[in-house]
């Protein structure tokens, strides 16, 4: 009996919670970003259908719904089908230790942050079985470029969720958000909030991190072989559901969670997502993508050892003020950003076309072939 | 050595290694048309790639010989879709040279003013086209949005946004509409900033300067072997504008540079077409200024006969060197023309330049070439 009340009291509300968020998710932000995108292009983007183009995206929904439901001939039939819904899963389950109050997280697990880590690794196996089940060969490329990609840059991640932890001494996420109760963590540790954004932009596929579905050159990657409902679910349910997911964790973890300025409410954790959200569609319309060995040099010669001094100083100022170590790891995070600020534009940015135009160098060209220069001014 | 040599020399144990071959077209998101590559890939690397042209033949060579001289002026801008303006201007000019024509002054400054901002609209399309490669897709939007201006413009002046057929032997068409030179210069005024944004976005970026500075570097000789003309050949270092060697038109009294690439490099045939985009705006003002008052046109029959005999002429198109060579035997109909196109020995450099890089280095190469099918399969 009390097997049944457990399930409608506790998982049946938990479950359709997290169904409802990824599904607000996948309805939200695709819409958002081709707003927010379309006006940065300088152009309108979809305001056709509903006020403002509100019920755009449930007209793509509806269009994707009634589409035939398409497996290629040569495709490993039961992965193919399985694929999505094993996607699916890790931002379903990973946001059951997300708190959105005070009182209420799907599950409040004391170890809330391993389980974040931990179930959020398997969000590669999806994918990895749709190239793979796919027999395509771009799709092929597509998912073995994203478990490259997502193994990699799981480990800057996970060193600064680390920080969040040395910084609270709980790995409960209800206690990081109690501990954020004077100042957030994304102002004690900027460089670790940055950090996580940049490696949670790699770890999400997205722009400039986006090979596995890098449409110039693999046309759409993983899903390449996928339409109907199920690319829906690649495109917009997983996509978008994992961005929210994370950008959960990230706003719980470095921006206070549910607590806000004047009240607190779990409106303020959907307002930090969806900032967080913008950030995402900003690199996107700015930046090309990166090649895949600068993005794993970039994750490990660069972010890795960054997070990793960041955690080693971080901890020595724990040891040295059990007591106060706010203030001395918020001066070294500050300072760290600011000095990097001051540097890239005049040295870091020259070192490196320095030594670019240095490996350019050893090709250089010997002559100049020149016309004969009639007319004109030769240049 | 590749990864597979690596695993399967001898005293290795023997796995069954292969390469992975891969059409990448004729459709595919970054072939601009129909360019299909053979990939033979290892991994990430493409081990050799090879184009395989043709998908867009239209048998323009052959359907000149049918044609009279004027009817096939009207299928030229079809050719290279992008800017059409240059293959009926170096059509013309080898008529007019067979036939000895002198032409209008007037016409030839309005000649160098459609063409200028016709190089102005393609190399914007390259541009945007090579940032859509690398995954930037931003600048596709903008440089859409300002070609938006030019094609007003032109389509005051032509009647048509793509397709000009303004050229004609002895001329052009018919003479600008009274409202283009002040759009025109409105426009002259309000782009170089334009540009600017660009460069801010892209040229300043890390990540476009770390994608191409140093990958696929053309060396001058190569170039030549080759037969690059154009942006591509210029960003190499070799110095060859015909509009300044040749000096045809009225080129010879417009004050513009010659920008030239140090490395040869994606970043430099970018970088070039950007500054010959400020170029062009410079000549286009020039000529705004210097235009004289006349006639735009000859009054010539409708039949042309030029006179039996071979004549090669070329333009300074936005890819290159386009060049017609006519061979007249004195009657209605050219009797052979042939088309030359520099997309086509740009794509002959592609299995050179992109074998051993990865797919999305090859991608980035074959987008700062700038082709375009419509030219090569004719």
């Amino acid at each position: 009996m009390s097997g049944v009340t457990d399930f409608l009291t506790s998982f049946l509300p938990g479950f359709l919670l997290a169904l409802a968020v990824i599904a607000a998710s996948a309805v939200v932000f695709p819409f958002l970003m081709r707003r927010v995108w379309g006006f940065m292009c300088d152009r309108l983007g979809p305001n056709r259908v509903g006020p403002q183009g509100l019920l755009q995206p449930f007209a793509d929904g509806l269009k994707l719904f009634v589409k035939e439901d398409v497996t290629p001939s040569q495709a490993h039939k039961y992965l193919f089908l399985i694929a999505p819904a094993v996607a699916l899963i890790t931002p379903m389950l990973t946001q059951v230790v997300i708190p959105f109050s005070d009182n209420y997280t799907i599950a409040n697990l004391n170890i809330g942050l391993i389980y974040l880590v931990a179930v959020g690794a398997f969000s590669v196996l999806g994918i990895l079985i749709a190239g793979w089940a796919s027999n395509n060969k771009y799709s092929l490329v597509g998912g073995l470029r994203a478990a490259a990609q997502m193994i990699s840059y799981e480990i800057p991640l996970i060193l600064n969720i680390v920080l969040v932890a040395l910084l609270t001494g709980s790995l409960s996420l209800n206690m990081i958000v109690g501990a954020q109760e004077t100042v957030w963590f994304g102002v004690v540790q900027p460089l670790a909030f940055i950090i996580y954004i940049i490696a949670g932009v790699a770890e999400l596929n997205r722009t400039p991190f986006d090979l596995p579905e890098a449409e110039s050159e693999l046309v759409s990657g993983y899903n390449t072989e996928y339409g109907g409902m199920r690319f829906a679910f690649f495109a917009a349910l997983i996509e978008w559901g994992n961005v929210t997911v994370w950008a959960m964790a990230g706003s719980t973890l470095f921006l206070g969670g549910w607590r806000g300025p004047l009240f607190n409410s779990p409106l303020w954790l959907a307002v930090k997502v969806g900032i967080i959200t913008l950030v995402i569609i900003w690199f996107f319309s700015t930046f090309p993508r990166l090649q895949i060995d600068q993005l794993m040099s970039f994750a490990w010669k660069v972010l890795i050892p960054l997070s990793l001094l960041n955690v080693a100083v971080t901890s020595g100022f724990i040891l040295l003020w059990p007591e106060n170590f706010f203030l001395p790891t918020a001066i070294f995070s500050w300072s760290s950003i600011a000095l990097f600020i001051i540097l890239f534009p005049s040295v870091i940015r020259k070192v490196l076309l320095r030594n670019r135009l240095r490996l350019l160098a050893t090709r250089k060209m010997t002559t100049v072939i020149s016309g004969t220069g009639k007319g004109g001014i030769r240049s | 050595m590749s990864v597979t040599d690596e695993l399967t020399g001898p005293g290795k144990p023997s796995f069954h290694l292969e390469e992975m071959v891969l059409n990448m077209g004729p459709q595919h998101p970054s072939t601009h048309g129909v360019l299909r590559l053979v990939l033979h890939l290892d991994g990430e690397l493409a081990v050799s790639v090879e184009p395989v042209l043709g998908y867009l033949h239209r048998g323009f060579e052959k359907l000149a010989e049918n044609r009279t001289y004027l009817q096939y002026l009207a299928m030229l801008s079809r050719l290279d879709y992008l800017s059409g303006s240059f293959m009926e201007w170096s059509y013309v000019r080898s008529i007019e040279a067979l036939m000895n024509i002198e032409v209008p002054k007037r016409a030839e400054y309005i000649r160098v003013i459609v063409s200028e901002l016709n190089r102005i609209i393609s190399h914007e399309v390259a541009i945007g086209d090579f940032m859509l490669n690398l995954g930037a897709v931003t600048p596709f939007f903008w440089v859409f949005r300002d070609r938006e201006d030019v094609m007003d413009l032109l389509e005051m002046v032509t009647g048509q946004r793509m397709m000009y057929n303004y050229m004609r032997v002895g001329g052009v068409r018919w003479d600008l509409p009274e409202d283009f030179e002040a759009g025109c210069r409105k426009f002259l005024k309000e782009y170089p900033a334009k540009i600017d944004d660009y460069e801010q976005l892209i040229t300043d970026n890390e990540i476009f300067i770390s994608r191409t500075l140093g990958m696929g570097i053309i060396k001058p000789y190569e170039a030549l072997d080759y037969g690059l003309s154009g942006p591509n050949a210029r960003a190499s270092g070799v110095d060859w504008d015909l509009r300044r060697e040749v000096g045809y038109s009225v080129y010879p009294e417009f004050d513009f540079k010659v920008p030239l690439g140090q490395h040869g490099d994606c970043f430099d045939r970018y970088k070039c077409r950007i500054e010959e985009m400020r170029e062009s705006v410079k000549i286009v003002e020039q000529a705004l200024d210097a235009i004289c008052d006349g006639p735009v046109n000859l009054k010539l029959p409708p039949m042309l006969r030029p006179p039996a005999g071979d004549i090669y002429r070329a333009v300074e198109s936005p890819r290159g060197e386009y060049g017609v060579y006519l061979v007249s035997n004195g009657g209605l109909r050219p009797w052979r023309l042939k088309l030359r196109d520099p997309t086509f020995s740009a794509i002959s450099m592609i299995p050179k330049l992109t074998a051993g890089n990865k797919i999305a280095d090859l991608v980035a190469i074959v987008g700062s070439l700038d082709l375009l099918m419509g030219g090569v399969d004719r």
